[in-house]
């Protein structure tokens, strides 16, 4: 894999996002690369399931917003230190995810998308009634526990630098998924699930989990997320525009390819601070948002990798 | 056990309003193989046609109906020939994105004229009472004018030549297109009587509860349930589907918050999608 050059690709993408606000000494880039980060750790995950297995997951935000309640909870009611209440997040997530798969990965295509809207909403009522983790009105984290990383000013650089470090490895993540036999397995699923079938491949297993792994990561990004603003509430963790924003972008940069996502986590973050500045369309964001997924949707299913792939061809060898 | 009886009646006819809205789901799905994600916004849209006609226009509540569900018609149409004609005979997963991506756009446009703020259309209609109990008018006249619909529909389904055209293209396809039927101007009629059943049933459910933008949403959800309840393609069933979704809702209701209803259905939703994941299939197929 070193000798390959898109592992250095992915390499030099994560230098640039850890090194460039320190260098700049500017917390403005730092807050909005954190956001981009953030958004292309979802949309890659998310392409796993989408681009990958061809299976749309709706409610992907679910993953974010779970994992961001078991690790503010862990950390304010328990007394655990970040790194393992993330992680806990992370695998407890991941595992549900995977009970939950083997059950609902019976299903096939569209009757999974649509469980996958469901549990958004089921997951979102159940949280909002669930006590101990405050119910609607959510959970408080008090500053004290930014004390340990060395005072708040401090904790907010490490936690972007983990969700940098937690950017790279769902990129990487992506890279090895797809190098292997799993990946070509998913890949297969994605192309004809009967013939995946009936070459071997264990559709049911496979499906069961990717549809873990894409949790795995999301959940700790949303850990880190919600600590940072030691503040979280049913609304904002299930923030179901998240979700959609996660298809937009990986169907902007390209389903089903690494660089894609990523891509397009770039492109989308533009365009959403461009028209979250612009009177006439900060009302529009969403419809922008549905407009331009109608669009690619139509007439360029590719993506921008597609383009890009159909113009310059020899570029397949370097961005996967 | 008064309360408990007068709840399941009660859930029987808001439920019958929930069959109507899914026989829309189903019929766009039995024909094309298409979910519809547009689905909600056509509720909502219904529910503001409503809100439109009563309170700009002075109409009685009931009279927009017809001119919700020709605009509902139209509008389906409309919306065939944008994002879904592309999308027929592409992987599912295409049809889904570009019905969501129109679903946004509306939901979108809706938020920004009306906010999310609740709506609220008062109906006036004498009660009911039997024996000791008592149920609103507007939720017997609801089922009622669902029962109507379902029952016209029927009779076009089965009785008409262009209802059996469109039987005939559920049934398969190339097959309808060899024996002379336009097949593309039957999807695009399926798909708008789809819309047009969805928007009349938010229509309906506006005369019920107050709404607003976002309440597409949930009863999107509903209508999934309902249509795996009664078999996904099949609006008859759809229509039973609803009343026992209701009748769940009647149950519930007594014994817990409101707020756990979407949990209870979406629980019913994977376990009866798990236990009978062929029967789902092998109901349509055969």
């Amino acid at each position: 894999m070193l000798r390959r050059p898109f592992f250095w690709v992915i390499a030099l993408v994560i230098a640039v996002f850890a090194l460039a606000p320190i260098l700049a000494g500017d917390v403005e880039l730092r807050e909005s690369l954190l956001l981009a980060a953030v958004y292309i750790t979802l949309a890659s995950n998310l392409n796993l399931m989408l681009g990958y297995a061809g299976y749309v997951n709706f409610g992907s935000i679910v993953f974010f917003g779970l994992g961001g309640y078991i690790c503010v909870y862990l950390m304010g009611a328990q007394g655990w230190p970040l790194a393992a209440a993330a992680l806990a997040a992370g695998v407890g997530v991941s595992l549900a995810a995977f009970l939950f798969g083997l059950g609902i990965l019976r299903l096939r295509g569209a009757f999974f998308a649509l469980s996958t809207i469901g549990v958004n909403e089921a997951i979102q009522a159940f949280v909002s009634n669930f006590d101990p983790w405050g119910g609607s009105a959510g959970l408080y984290l008090s500053t004290e526990l930014f004390q340990p990383l060395g005072g708040p000013m401090q904790a907010l650089w490490i936690v972007y630098f983990l969700l940098v470090a937690v950017m790279g490895l769902s990129l990487y993540l992506s890279y090895a998924i797809k190098a292997s036999k799993f990946g070509l397995g998913l890949l297969a699923i994605g192309q004809n699930e009967n013939a995946a079938a009936v070459l071997g491949v264990p559709t049911w297993r496979y499906k069961a989990l990717v549809y873990s792994a894409s949790a795995f990561l999301p959940a700790i990004a949303g850990g880190l997320y919600f600590f940072k603003s030691a503040f979280i509430q049913p609304a904002d963790a299930f923030d179901l525009s998240l979700s959609t924003e996660a298809i937009v972008i990986a169907m902007l940069g390209g389903q089903g390819t690494i660089t894609g996502p990523a891509l397009g986590a770039y492109l989308y973050e533009e365009l959403r601070g461009w028209l979250l500045t612009s009177e006439t369309f900060s009302n529009f964001q969403l419809v922008i948002a549905g407009a331009l997924l109608l669009v690619i949707v139509l007439f360029a299913p590719g993506g921008l990798m597609g383009w890009i792939y159909g113009r310059w061809p020899r570029l397949r060898k370097v961005l996967e | 056990m008064l309360g408990i009886f007068a709840s399941i009646v009660d859930g029987v006819l808001v439920g019958s309003v929930y069959g109507l809205a899914a026989m829309g789901l189903t019929l766009i799905w039995g024909v094309m193989d298409v979910i519809n994600l547009t689905h909600g916004a056509a509720i909502v849209a219904g529910m503001f046609g409503l809100y439109l006609l009563t309170n700009a226009l002075g109409l009685p509540p009931y009279a927009a109906l017809p001119p919700v569900l020709v605009a509902g018609f139209a509008v389906g149409v409309l919306l065939y020939w944008i994002a879904v004609h592309r999308m027929i005979g592409r992987p599912p997963l295409m049809s889904l994105l570009s019905t969501f991506a129109v679903n946004l756009v509306l939901i979108g446009l809706g938020t920004a004229v009306w906010g999310t703020v609740l709506f609220n259309v008062a109906v006036t209609l004498p009660s009911v009472s039997w024996g000791r109990y008592t149920f609103p008018g507007t939720h017997i006249l609801a089922a009622v004018l669902t029962a109507a619909i379902a029952g016209i529909l029927y009779l076009f389904l089965y009785r008409t030549r262009l209802g059996k055209a469109v039987r005939a293209v559920a049934g398969n396809r190339e097959a309808a297109e060899l024996v002379g039927i336009p097949t593309t101007r039957v999807l695009s009629l399926a798909f708008g009587l789809g819309v047009a059943l969805a928007g009349v049933s938010g229509m309906l459910i506006g005369t019920l509860f107050p709404f607003t933008v976002l309440s597409g949403d949930a009863y999107q959800l509903k209508s999934f349930v309902v249509t795996v309840l009664g078999g996904l393609g099949n609006p008859t069933g759809a229509l039973l589907g609803g009343i026992a979704l209701g009748l769940v809702e009647g149950l519930a209701t007594p014994f817990m918050p409101v707020s756990w209803t979407l949990v209870i259905e979406f629980a019913l939703f994977v376990v009866v999608l798990i236990a009978f994941p062929a029967g789902i299939f092998a109901f349509r197929r055969s």
